[in-house]
């Protein structure tokens, strides 16, 4: 754990440096202020989101298990892209199907509920409004099936 | 107060101080207890199952509620333990004291539910559950008395609950259908059947909640009833409600119910609370 837990903080410094290479090249036509994006803070809102879905992750032993063989700075670039999207930004996922990139990890039900409790957990810390959080969560919540028990 | 509702706050007391492992489950999806002692609302049984334990994961829950309406009071006292968000039992004590009429009516539930189909939050499909309620009268004398038939029943139900997140002004509904086969008068209370109502009788009841925020719910049930019994009409049961999850540990719900007519008392109306602890 101890082991895993430095690479991790490793590969997170290599993700912020990934980031600030990414978030210049995704910088394009600003999306609508009144949408999920924009409610989420933006291309910075989602950074600070995924960091601390990362830190969440890190110190829940029910899912870490998942991440051993993880890029986590690929992971990090990936689901900032994917929420991007999702929430109307001006970006394009370049990462697989969901269905794909889960195949062969056996997510069961308990890490999936895990998961969303961690986005719930720091988009309050966030401060973000309980409207926006649930608009987040209506799109990843369709992903479940997707995911579990691949 | 009973020493039983003061230990039941000394438990909150301390649950609220610190929150203890509770399952991975979504905050609110668990529900509430029915007074059946099915993870519910206040009088219907849902799709959901007891305590926040997920795969792989097991919940105990423990809960009363009490109903004081014009003539009467219920009074339920009960535990439920669950396992993987699959399966549900449940056992719980019910006291109706007949405040105007004098004495009370006893009865003891086992309940059990399965969860059979869709996630609650996930699917497009509905959770769908099965479940069954063993009931046993146990003072059946003055039930007997007005024409019941049996101390006891099963009830048999199935039951739809589904959660629409960012529904209406971004918050999430969650609505419920229970179908549920029964033969009991006034839930058993006044026990099953009549001389000439033995068959099992096909009831619909329904629930919405609009969760203001993952700990604020607020909602409202509908209960059909049957009206088996000669000496007393029974009609259908309605609540509305609001629901606090202070944490996965514990939730309180407070309520106003309309429970018709009991006993050939008239327009039965009055409140309803209920608390939860859960592990």
């Amino acid at each position: 754990m101890v082991k895993l837990t430095a690479i991790f903080r490793h590969q997170k410094l290599l993700g912020l440096l990934t980031a600030t290479l990414f978030t210049v090249g995704c910088a394009q036509p600003p999306a609508p202020t009144d949408s999920l994006y924009q409610q989420l803070g933006a291309t910075a809102g989602l950074e600070q989101l995924v960091d601390g879905v990362l830190v969440e992750i890190e110190h829940d032993p029910q899912i870490v298990h998942h991440f051993k063989d993880t890029d986590i700075a690929r992971f990090r670039r990936l689901l900032i892209e994917q929420l991007c999207q999702l929430s109307g930004g001006p970006c394009q996922y370049t990462g697989a199907s969901m269905q794909e990139s889960h195949t062969g990890f056996a997510i069961t039900p308990a890490d999936f509920d895990n998961l969303v409790n961690h986005f719930i957990k720091v988009m309050t810390a966030m401060q973000i409004p309980v409207a926006s959080q649930n608009a987040l969560l209506a799109k990843l919540a369709p992903m479940y099936s997707d995911v579990i028990n691949r | 107060m009973t020493s039983c509702f003061k230990l039941s706050c000394a438990v909150v007391l301390v649950l609220l101080s610190a929150q203890v492992f509770a399952g991975s489950k979504i905050i609110g999806t668990a529900g509430a207890t029915s007074i059946e002692g099915a993870a519910g609302g206040g009088l219907v049984p849902w799709a959901v199952i007891n305590g926040y334990a997920s795969s792989g994961q097991w919940s105990v829950t423990g809960f009363r509620n009490q109903v004081g309406v014009d003539d009467f009071s219920l009074r339920t006292l009960g535990a439920g333990f669950s396992y993987g968000n699959q399966f549900e039992v449940s056992f719980t004590k019910q006291t109706l004291a007949l405040d105007t009429i004098g004495g009370d009516l006893r009865q003891h539930v086992v309940g059990v539910k399965y969860h059979v189909a869709g996630e609650l939050l996930y699917t497009e499909m509905p959770q769908i559950s099965i479940g069954a309620q063993w009931k046993q009268h146990q003072n059946f004398e003055l039930p007997q008395a007005v024409g019941a038939l049996d101390a006891t029943g099963i009830d048999w139900y199935v039951a739809a609950s589904k959660v629409w997140l960012d529904a209406v002004a971004g918050r999430n509904i969650l609505l419920n259908t229970t179908i549920r086969a029964t033969k009991a008068n006034q839930t058993g209370l006044l026990g099953f059947g009549s001389a000439d109502q033995h068959g099992y009788r096909l009831m619909t009841e329904l629930s919405a909640a609009l969760l203001l925020t993952p700990h604020w719910a607020i909602g409202t049930e509908f209960r059909q009833k049957p009206n088996q019994l000669t000496f007393a009409d029974e009609e259908h049961w309605r609540d509305v409600f609001v629901a606090w999850f202070i944490n996965k540990n514990t939730s309180l719900v407070g309520g106003y119910v309309d429970l018709g007519s009991i006993a050939g008392l008239p327009k039965q109306q009055g409140y309803y609370l209920a608390l939860e602890a859960t592990w």
